[in-house]
């Protein structure tokens, strides 16, 4: 027997805002997060916009828990803080009755530290402190947040890139479809670094400018850094404890795009697959779709793959679409589960978000995504995309209970 | 000029970690993208980090780059050209 | 009543030797090539240029992969798009990690390296054998503390009775400096039969991945 997977909870931190509530009112005043990086000594600081969260480690242990104690990199700091706030909005106690699993997501895992003890360390100075690379494993932000939530019945981490997150929550949906789990806790965390800075800086896709997701002038992302989790429990456990149901997942894709390490194919052939699964689970045509929340990460490459693969699936026409990278930034591993977080929203409120600085459609393309804040159009269901390199593609879909 | 491209072709089988291959391998003439080494878009940033590292070049567009990368015997070129001092 | 899926073959890669469908195919040589994964490409001759762009994870996880799918044409049994992928490990990339923090750690005279970045992430070596073998089907990569065959059971289980894929390659790829282990599985709907194949279960993942070779 499959069980509808539903959503009690949503938490989220990012760099346009703490939490629900403070991402909601940038979204609405369109206030992009994307400017200058400020908390980490980089020499790239004036030059390259990034979408950071302006709190320092100490400051996001005070909101993730003044009174635990220990070793916490930025990243698993970020994940307690939106796993916590899912948590609480799904009013859910772990400790009672019913198998609740965690599953996260995350690419940089506690590299904010580590990165800090190797250069000590290298320097032969002696000021590196051990206790700054035990962080350093993606499942350890994994662990901590199952430490400070009390989750204990199925732990696990993914890290597949850019679609972490997402597949993170395909993954949680899978199981509580199946009856292994009556609720998971699903999503992911990334936090900014020299590491990953530098490395995209090396492959030369960061713009010098906030990035313009699907325009012609494009040229390149923003990182972002921050955290998105949903609640996710079985209908049946969801409507026995009365929970505030505020979506469901109605169809999930994955497939390999099989072309490069970092690139995109050029007709989105791994893109339309994972498109074309999720509409099939969620025993959707295309015109079902109300609103799709694309990757759009504003570098060459993807916009123009994923532009092909909306026009190839969504033949009739594409429907209202738009990346909202442009408020965020690429928030790498957790782009998945912010973005589902922002789906989640949109189907409340009945909301559909601009593209941030677009002006010109690309010239291979006729598409033009949505560029004002729409309200008073019917919101039903949401495709959300997630496209990792290692051409792990993965498409969300979201509709109302 | 010669030397440079022998050079040039060392630097490049170490960078790109063509150990299948020797200097007499590269034709200097050859394009080394899509057709004759088949190179592809990460192999070309590591040589425009080639250029920077080795000899302090900057590339400033990606038609520029275009050019300069097309061959071994355009890098070197561009090599010679930009010298300084 | 429960569908029972089939493990038609696997392959272990570990202590330099290559075992494969329970017997052992390779050993290194240390006085031959002074690696063992150029080693094992040479002896399988492989014809394969980029094998030697890839890091060292993703070494290891193609030439498992060539192992257990050798001679098999699996895409003569199978579209593309039923293939899946479910590998994990408990090092993810830190090998590459170490070696691209390297590269950077000088502010004055650092050339951070696109080449090594690119590998600085654990699924690559799923998408190095996607775009060798064309498998366009779902795949994960897990991070996990050790080899847990009951969670790996679970997910492959999961998307074989969807109907997402028909074949997956599963297993452990783990490598971190010298310490490198590789476990594949082809696991497949049916399978014709063979010496060697077994029943789909955590025990019997279980008892394949601890053989001593």
């Amino acid at each position: 027997m499959q069980h509808k997977v539903v959503v009690t909870g949503i938490g989220i931190i990012s760099a346009i805002g703490f939490d629900t509530k403070g991402v909601m009112d940038s979204l609405q005043a369109q206030r992009s997060g994307i400017g200058r990086l400020s908390l980490i000594d980089s020499v790239y600081k004036d030059e390259i916009p990034v979408a950071e969260i302006k709190a320092t480690n100490d400051e996001l242990l005070q909101i993730a828990d003044p009174g635990i104690t220990g070793n916490y990199s930025r990243t698993s700091l970020l994940g307690i803080i939106a796993a916590r706030q899912a948590i609480a909005a799904a009013r859910i106690d772990v400790s009672a009755p019913g198998r609740t699993g965690l599953i996260s997501a995350t690419t940089v895992g506690g590299m904010d530290r580590s990165e800090i003890f190797y250069r000590g360390y290298l320097s032969g100075s002696g000021k590196a402190r051990l206790r700054d690379v035990v962080t350093h494993d993606c499942g350890d932000s994994t662990e901590k947040i199952a430490d400070c939530t009390g989750i204990r019945d199925y732990i696990t981490t993914i890290n597949t890139a850019c679609s972490s997150s997402a597949n993170a929550i395909m993954v949680g949906a899978r199981l509580i479809r199946e009856g292994k789990l009556d609720r998971v806790v699903a999503g992911g965390t990334d936090a900014l670094t020299l590491f990953t800075l530098n490395g995209f800086n090396s492959l030369m896709i960061l713009d010098r400018n906030p990035c313009r997701p699907f325009d012609e002038d494009r040229n390149g992302l923003n990182l972002g850094e921050g955290s998105g989790f949903l609640v996710l429990e079985s209908e049946e456990f969801a409507c026995r404890e009365n929970k505030n149901v505020l979506g469901v997942i109605k169809g999930y894709g994955n497939a390999c795009d099989a072309y490069h390490q970092t690139a995109s194919s050029p007709e989105g052939h791994g893109a339309c697959l994972s498109m074309l699964k999720a509409l099939e689970v969620a025993g959707l045509a295309p015109d079902a779709i109300s609103y799709i929340n694309a990757h759009g990460t504003g570098t060459k490459n993807n916009d123009l793959s994923e532009g092909v693969a909306l026009e190839t699936v969504f033949q009739a026409g594409i429907p209202h679409c738009s990346s909202t990278k442009s408020y965020t930034g690429h928030t790498l591993g957790a782009a998945g589960g912010i973005e589902a977080v922002l789906s989640i929203i949109a189907l409340q409120h009945q909301w559909i978000y601009p593209n941030l600085n677009f002006a010109r459609p690309m010239n291979e393309l006729g598409f033009v995504p949505v560029t004002a804040f729409v309200t008073g159009i019917p919101v039903n269901c949401i495709m959300s995309n997630s496209f990792g390199f290692g051409g792990n593609n993965s498409t969300l879909i979201f509709s109302r209970y | 000029m010669e030397q440079l491209i022998d050079k040039l072709k060392h630097e490049i089988i170490g960078v790109l970690n063509l150990s299948e291959m020797t200097p007499a391998d590269i034709d200097e003439n050859a394009p080394l993208f899509i057709e004759g080494l088949g190179l592809d878009s990460i192999d070309a940033l590591e040589l425009i980090v080639l250029l920077e590292k080795n000899y302090g070049l900057k590339l400033g567009t990606a038609e520029e780059g275009k050019r300069v990368l097309h061959s071994v015997r355009s890098m070197a070129e561009f090599i010679t050209s930009n010298k300084k001092g | 009543m429960e569908e029972l899926y089939i493990i038609s073959d696997h392959c272990i890669i570990r202590n330099n030797s290559v075992v494969s469908g329970g017997k052992k195919v390779f050993e290194y040589d240390r006085g031959g090539e002074p690696s063992f994964f150029t080693a094992l490409y040479r002896h399988f001759d492989l014809n394969y240029p980029k094998f030697f762009k890839m890091d060292n994870l993703c070494k290891l996880g193609l030439l498992a992969s060539e192992v257990l799918l050798r001679e098999k044409n699996i895409l003569r049994r199978y579209p593309g798009d039923q293939v899946g992928l479910i590998l994990s490990n408990a090092a993810s990339s830190i090998d590459t990690d170490r070696n691209y923090q390297i590269s950077i750690n000088d502010r004055t005279g650092y050339f951070s390296s696109p080449s090594v970045f690119v590998y600085t992430l654990a699924n690559i070596v799923i998408g190095e054998i996607s775009i060798r073998q064309k498998f366009l089907g779902e795949s994960t990569f897990f991070i996990e503390e050790k080899f847990n065959p009951e969670r790996l059971y679970t997910q492959v289980k999961l998307i074989l009775d969807e109907g997402i894929i028909s074949c997956c390659i599963c297993g452990w790829v783990e490598l971190d400096g010298d310490h490198y282990e590789a476990v594949l599985y082809l696991v497949e709907k049916s399978a014709p039969l063979a010496d060697g194949i077994a029943i789909f279960e955590p025990e019997k993942l279980h008892e394949i991945f601890l053989q001593r070779i």
